[in-house]
């Protein structure tokens, strides 16, 4: 038996849980996809690094599949400490990090230069960016060629000057020198800074178009006003254009740090960390300890790791906390 | 718990693209994807498949360092039924945890004991066997010919006549050795060679199994006549920034006379240019003639993995590829030395030497990189690169090889 339900009362059933919390829910269900594979390919193996860490374990399985790890509580960190490749590692991180910075007035100051109306100009201004379009590892080949004592640019250069041009005993044609060709890349004293540099050239083009960008939006009527004011030069430059530009140079830092702490192709390419562990640095150094053909100590290779994502996690945070107190002094 | 699921999913993973494995397969991995190699590992394949045509034979070719990588989660995930591997220390890992099957009863069903009995030592552990070698090439000094025709040099017989040699190239002009050490285990080699002479395969063995230390006096002297060989005859300069193939340049171009190397690098000659009237080979010149002559002779060999799911084809595999016709053949292919005392070798000149120095060898010592554990390889070969450098850095290099040997061996 049904009743006719009059049309005032009970008009609409009650909507249902979802509808009435869909702003809440909407933003939720849209960032599930992007949660899961986050949580998958960055959250849990950051914990199982750590955890790894604690182990010592050559990376096999036995036949049944059971890992062969076995713990070491905190006996990799304490291998660490006493570990002098660690610390050439550390040492050339904190290299990186300080010369890497220059990056930013470097980038500045291209970009200025370039900030011009000229015939051509975005023609140059596409060349000085090719650096940071081409890859890092064919930055790195290039300028390992550019070093090289016997036919890079150094070389040349080196035997146009040193060198006399002279034939060996079979007749064919060899240099002497009267003092032997730098050998960038192999020297341990110099080997990082000859990479660091090789980093520096795509880095500054990055910096470059960051300022660029950031230049366009410096308001006109405060130069003028400025330049009513009498400023020029560097004045005009640090008192009201730097200050106009302090989201570009945020920015630039923050990608110069990351990029300073995550070098790993160029030294891969150019120097595998050698001469002798030379020109390592944490993100190689993991990498050789614990994957590369001579590694096989993934529980080592994890406790670099997290010495690194320790860092990398004071800057990250430091980063994360000047933007949200920007975004707050912003409302 | 962690590293379970991690397996589970490869497996899972691997299991999806193996599905059509069948009852009669035969699997192999294998390492090398060079021309040579692969031929020769291929006619090998259509042989053995011709003579058992009920085995469906699979073949997964992989390149070398691919294959480095690869096999660690293939022995447990989804382990063909042969792969091939390295003997020494390199297969210590796998055997330790129990992913190679050990293959005793194929050696005592096939005479190997007696026919590959040179290199039974390197393919045991723990009292077993477990694997099966299909080939060998022998280290060794290769020099230019003519250079030494135009200074009436002789090949040195022992460590006098070779730093007499030196002598007389450097008066000329010429530097005596080229070496690229950028990679490293070049280095290595000629560590070896004055290791093995100046103290023997023994302490060899003994060293790389972490039983004497490095600042052990008889260490202390083969870096000694590694100084010796530095100072009296030199290598070329900026060694440290060339790979093994760079290092050809100077030879090629006749500023450098000698090249410590393996077999292998034969082909880089010819390319660069030389023909076989120019290049020789000599064995590495005795330094103590009361040291037996062992040399270097890394093997490539054939493994069963414990997961294998067709032990009687595979072993049928392993005895198939050490039979002196199938190494005769194979090694012509690929110009490199059977192991099978049996077996004929080719009629190339590098390879009838190599055979006679490895036969009158009485050690085969498989490689430093090979037979020292890998940490222990790594620092050792950076040491060796360091001291090359500047020797005089060489206690203090020898010191912390004793510091990472005491954490490696423990």
């Amino acid at each position: 038996m049904t009743h006719a339900v009059s049309p005032q009362s009970d008009a609409r059933p009650q909507p249902s849980w979802m509808k009435r919390n869909k702003l809440a829910i909407a933003p939720w269900i849209f960032l599930i996809p992007a949660l899961i594979f986050f949580a998958i390919y960055v959250v849990i193996p950051i914990f199982e690094s750590l955890w790894l860490s604690l182990y010592e374990w050559n990376g096999l399985y036995d036949a049944e599949g059971n890992s062969t790890a076995t713990w070491v509580g905190f006996a990799n960190y304490a291998k660490l400490w006493d570990d002098p490749n660690f610390w050439t590692s550390l040492r050339n991180n904190i290299a990186w990090l300080v010369l890497y910075m220059l990056a930013v007035p470097l980038g500045l100051f291209i970009a200025l230069f370039l900030n011009q109306t000229v015939t051509g100009m975005r023609f140059y201004k596409s060349m000085f960016f090719f650096p940071f379009v081409i890859s890092q590892v064919v930055v790195g080949l290039i300028f390992g060629w550019f070093y090289n004592p016997d036919f890079g640019v150094v070389g040349t250069v080196w035997k146009a000057v040193f060198c006399e041009e002279t034939t060996n005993i079979l007749g064919n044609v060899t240099f002497t020198c009267s003092r032997p060709a730098p050998d960038i890349l192999s020297s341990p004293e110099w080997a990082t800074y000859g990479i660091i540099a090789a980093g520096l050239w795509p880095q500054i083009a990055y910096c470059m178009i960051l300022y660029l960008t950031g230049l366009n939006n410096v308001a006109a009527d405060q130069i003028e006003a400025a330049r009513l004011d009498g400023a020029k030069g560097w004045k005009m430059l640090w008192y009201v254009v730097v200050p106009q530009l302090k989201p570009a140079t945020f920015i630039a830092v923050v990608v110069t740090v990351i990029g300073a702490l995550r070098s790993f192709d160029m030294i891969a390419i150019m120097t595998q960390g050698g001469p002798f562990g030379s020109t390592n640095v944490l993100s190689h150094y993991m990498f050789e300890v614990a994957i590369s053909e001579y590694g096989e100590r993934y529980g080592y290779g994890s406790s670099v790791a997290t010495v690194l994502f320790g860092i990398m996690l004071f800057f990250i945070s430091y980063f994360l906390w000047r933007m949200y107190q920007d975004e707050k002094g912003g409302r | 718990m962690f590293l379970k699921l991690k397996t589970a999913t490869a497996a899972i993973a691997l299991t999806a693209m193996a599905g059509a494995a069948m009852a009669n397969d035969l699997v192999i991995n294998f390492d090398d994807l060079n021309p040579g190699p692969k031929k020769g590992f291929e006619d090998a394949v259509e042989l053995f498949k011709s003579e058992n045509p009920d085995i469906n034979v699979v073949v997964n070719i992989n390149d070398r360092e691919a294959h480095k990588t690869a096999i660690r989660n293939f022995l447990t995930a989804d382990a063909p039924d042969i792969t091939s591997w390295y003997p020494g220390n390199r297969m210590a890992p796998f055997v330790d945890a129990g992913l190679f099957q050990p293959v005793d009863d194929v050696w005592a069903d096939n005479g190997f004991n007696e026919d590959l009995a040179a290199i039974k030592a390197t393919m045991s552990r723990d009292g077993k066997i477990w694997g099966v070698p299909y080939s060998y090439y022998q280290w060794g000094i290769y020099y230019r010919k003519d250079i030494f025709d135009l200074l009436e040099l002789e090949e040195p017989q022992t460590w006098d006549e070779l730093l007499a040699a030196c002598g007389k190239m450097k008066a000329n002009g010429v530097t005596p050795f080229t070496i690229g050490t950028k990679f490293l285990w070049t280095a290595a080699g000629v560590f070896d060679y004055i290791n093995l002479r100046t103290n023997g395969y023994d302490v060899h063995n003994a060293l790389t199994a972490g039983e004497i230390k490095y600042t052990d006096p008889r260490i202390v002297a083969t870096f000694d006549n590694w100084e010796t060989l530095i100072s009296e005859c030199g290598f070329v300069d900026n060694h440290a920034s060339m790979s093994w193939q760079d290092a050809i340049a100077p030879f090629a171009n006749g500023d450098a006379a000698m090249y410590v190397m393996g077999n292998f690098s034969v082909d880089g000659y010819k390319n660069a240019g030389l023909t076989e009237d120019q290049i020789d080979f000599m064995p590495f010149p005795t330094i103590d003639p009361a040291v037996a002559p062992a040399e270097e002779a890394p093997a490539d060999a054939f493994f069963i993995p414990t997961n294998a799911k067709n032990v009687e084809n595979a072993k049928k595999w392993l005895a198939f590829v050490a039979r002196p016709d199938v190494q005769t053949q194979w090694n012509k292919t690929i110009g490199q030395l059977p192991i099978n005392s049996k077996a004929d070798i080719s009629d190339d000149k590098f390879i009838q030497e190599g055979f006679a120095l490895l036969n009158s060898a009485t050690g085969l010592a498989q490689f430093f990189d090979r037979d020292a554990p890998a940490a222990m390889a790594k620092a050792g070969m950076e040491g060796f690169q360091e001291f090359m450098l500047d020797p005089s850095k060489k206690m203090a290099v020898l010191e912390r090889l004793d510091t990472v040997q005491e954490e490696v061996y423990k």
